[in-house]
């Protein structure tokens, strides 16, 4: 039995039309005593979103207080909105939380109000508004950290396009200068632009920089060894460059074997032996007096 | 039944893979290229693999099978075209086709093999593809 007085409709929804203004004028002066941020919202914004949320909670309240129930549906998605223009905007979890649970107050005296003289509905009304509102809050919040979630994901998905460049440096020669540690999943996505570029630019020689890579363990080591693997398989030969002599203490120390692999400490002296196995030449030009100097 | 044409180009032998390898054509190939290498004293194999684009573990072994057979029967072989995703699987794979030669197209892998049959520059070479 206890369920279905649970789910029954409520009085809150009338409570609400009738005592509408007043609920909303004093839960907007709790919000400005408490927890409003003037900086970041106008008080335009707030009172528009105050009032929508009690329209809609008026109209869910209605039909049923089960908050699962379709009746919630717009108010869960008007929370979820307003909790994921609040992440972007800077509020803390707990203001965004609070602009919900800061209705109680309003709602509470407008049920004593009106229900003052019966005790037993008032205390009944309280406790299924107290679940109500109760319910809503935490929506809120867990809508408020898979805004937060998307966000990181959004930027570690950038974070990993943009940290893999392949840059032609020469007829035949690319570069790949790799920022931050090396995990499978970046060494996948690493390995695969690599390739890619091989085959468009037909090059012959890759240079893979690892002046950015903090450190150098077995697995970073391992899937650096793959990448060289792969783009051998393809026909390109990889020369890696930027070795730090602490990343070089380190790779004997643990024992890895890069000896099948050409190594240099710089990116320069990896490219002059590209340039050489590409059969290319640099050679300086002669200075104008002297090549005259020559020819008297 | 399918077969895979193994042209004779001068001293060289040129394989091109055009169709998706199952096992039974990648055996029969094996026998076909090892007969052809020893009737006509090839001195390498070219195997264009550019239009392969899967690629499983007994095909990659078999890879390297024949590029070991060639080398006992005195011939070369170079793979050549291998698509960026087969390199990856093989990689995965733990196949790195050590001893087999590889070059980007078979343009590239004309030029080396001349460029070590003129320049003996063999050792050289395989000291920095292994």
């Amino acid at each position: 039995m206890a369920t279905t007085l649970n789910h029954e409709a409520s009085k809150l929804g009338s409570i609400i039309a009738q005592h509408r203004d007043v609920i909303l004028s004093r839960w907007l002066q709790d919000m400005i005593g408490s927890t409003r941020r003037s900086d970041l919202m106008k008080e335009s914004e707030l009172k528009t979103q105050c009032s929508q949320f009690l329209s809609l909670l008026a109209q869910a309240t209605a039909q049923t207080t089960n908050t699962q129930a379709s009746a919630y549906d717009p108010l869960r998605d008007m929370l979820a909105e307003i909790s994921r223009s609040r992440a972007t905007q800077g509020f803390s979890p707990r203001e965004t939380a609070t602009f919900i649970f800061s209705i109680k107050q309003p709602l509470f005296t407008a049920i004593r109000e009106s229900l003052g003289k019966d005790s037993s509905a008032m205390a009944d009304e309280m406790w299924s508004t107290t679940e109500i509102v109760d319910s809503l809050g935490l929506h809120t919040s867990e809508a408020y950290l898979k805004a937060r979630e998307e966000t990181i994901r959004r930027q570690q998905e950038e974070m990993l396009e943009l940290s893999t460049p392949v840059v032609k440096l020469w007829e035949g020669i690319l570069a790949l200068p790799l920022i931050g540690t090396l995990d499978s999943a970046r060494t996948q996505i690493v390995m695969e632009s690599l390739l890619e570029a091989i085959v468009q630019t037909n090059s012959k020689v890759a240079i893979i920089d690892i002046t950015g890579v903090p450190t150098v363990d077995t697995v970073v080591a391992q899937h650096l060894l793959k990448t060289v693997t792969a783009a051998r398989l393809m026909g390109a030969d990889c020369i890696i460059s930027g070795v730090r002599p602490q990343i070089a203490q380190t790779i004997v120390h643990l024992g890895i074997n890069l000896l099948d692999i050409t190594t240099k400490a710089t990116l320069s002296d990896a490219f002059s032996l590209a340039i050489h196995r590409s059969g290319f030449k640099f050679v300086r030009p002669q200075k104008k007096e002297s090549a005259e100097d020559q020819t008297k | 039944m399918e077969k895979i044409p193994i042209l004779r180009m001068g001293e060289y032998l040129l394989v091109t893979i055009q169709v998706d390898m199952h096992d039974r054509l990648a055996l029969t190939l094996q026998d076909d290229l090892t007969n052809r290498i020893s009737q006509t004293g090839a001195k390498a194999v070219l195997i264009d693999i550019s239009s392969l684009e899967i690629v499983d573990s007994f095909i990659g072994r078999m890879l390297g099978n024949i590029a070991a057979m060639s080398r006992v029967l005195d011939a070369q072989t170079v793979v050549v075209g291998m698509q960026p995703a087969v390199a990856i699987t093989l990689v995965e794979l733990g196949m790195s086709l050590e001893g087999v030669r590889t070059a980007l197209n078979v343009e590239a892998g004309m030029e080396l093999l001349r460029n070590s049959a003129d320049g003996h520059e063999e050792t050289q070479y395989g000291s920095y593809f292994h």
